[in-house]
């Protein structure tokens, strides 16, 4: 019989699936040039299995690459995990609500793509309980968490036998544009993703990463003022 | 590289646990409780704050051409822009930009 937290369940997968797309060759990538940094397969699925954030993955490669001190290293890859907490607040009033295990397991898999096709769901259908909207978010990590590992491993085993040359960086700001493009979905949000862009480049001097941080709280300030004032404005 | 195997798995371990941390903080901390609607008001531009911040570097200047401007992902970046709005479905536009993408890798790059 199909219960309408199955259903939920479904539709998350199918709107994970296409992330397959990204993941395969990001995570094919890691497993190749970690190899060639001299990581063995065990260590190389530690940082998959473990730590499953790409970005943050690479950054401590190249780190490690350069030499850096092992705190260096944990500081600058973690900075630029930062982010997840973002996430995680921005969870909390969708999830907030579901049982201790269930916030532990879900925060294993909060990976950009299933946080941002969640979120964006759930601005779309406000009406959604907190179990369906547990059972979506598990079915958009379903079809993207285990072909990471699998990605890994295979670029792991396979080695440099993956063609060079291939545009194959740019799967992720390709399909993060086809998730942010959707939530372009008022002035607040529009100005809110303008101030992101542009503080991003104003601080892009700053070390570890940390101007995405300052510019996505700018944008994030923007993004909440615009709209007070157009609410305010509506107010009678 | 110069690590040990125990430096090694410092580091990877350190990451893990330091990643898993950060992505239970709020929702482990807060909950079920109720945030102030000044909060919630931040809360809500989070996604469109962060992940345009994330690819503007990536499209502007990528790592694979030394951080030149690219034709190639300069166009796939708009085409797939100009698909989004078009079709308005995540999967199609995947797709779509995916396939200029290397379209325009073959034809220019």
């Amino acid at each position: 019989m199909t219960t309408p937290l199955s259903r939920d369940f479904w539709q998350g997968f199918r709107d994970g699936a296409p992330f397959i797309l990204v993941i395969v060759p990001f995570g094919a990538v890691f497993g190749v040039v970690a190899t060639e940094v001299g990581l063995n397969i065990a260590q190389i699925m530690g940082f998959s299995v473990l730590v499953i954030a790409g970005a943050a993955q690479f950054v401590a490669l190249q780190m490690m690459v350069e030499n850096a001190p092992v705190l260096i290293v944990l500081a600058a890859s973690l900075a630029v995990n930062l982010r997840m907490a973002m996430y995680s607040a921005s969870l909390a009033p969708h999830l907030g609500q579901v049982s201790w295990w269930k916030r532990g397991l879900i925060s294993y898999v909060m990976v950009d793509q299933v946080y941002a096709a969640s979120i964006l769901k759930y601005d779309q259908r406000p009406e959604m309980t907190p179990a369906q909207k547990l059972a979506y978010f598990v079915g958009v990590a379903a079809p993207v968490v285990p072909p990471w590992y699998l990605a890994t491993w295979a670029g792991a085993a396979l080695g440099a036998n993956i063609p060079a040359g291939l545009p194959i960086d740019f799967a992720v700001p390709i399909t993060f544009l086809a998730l942010i493009v959707p939530m372009l979905r008022s002035l607040a949000h529009v100005a809110a993703a303008l101030v992101s862009i542009l503080g991003v480049l104003v601080f892009a001097f700053l070390p570890f990463n940390l101007g995405l941080l300052v510019a996505a709280l700018l944008a994030m300030m923007t993004g909440a003022e615009v709209e007070r004032r157009m609410s305010a404005r509506r107010a009678p | 590289m110069s690590f040990t195997t125990a430096q090694i798995w410092i580091i990877i371990i350190g990451l893990g646990l330091g990643s898993y941390l950060l992505r239970l903080s709020f929702l482990g901390l807060i909950g079920g409780r109720d945030l102030p609607e000044w909060v919630l008001r931040h809360l809500r531009y989070t996604a469109v704050a962060i992940m345009p911040g994330m690819i503007t570097p990536l499209i502007l200047f990528p790592q694979a051409t030394g951080g030149a401007l690219d034709p190639v992902r300069l166009g796939a970046a708009l085409a797939t822009i100009a698909i989004s709005l078009w079709t308005k479905n995540a999967t199609l536009t995947i797709f779509g930009g995916a396939a200029v993408l290397f379209a325009l890798h073959f034809a220019i790059g």
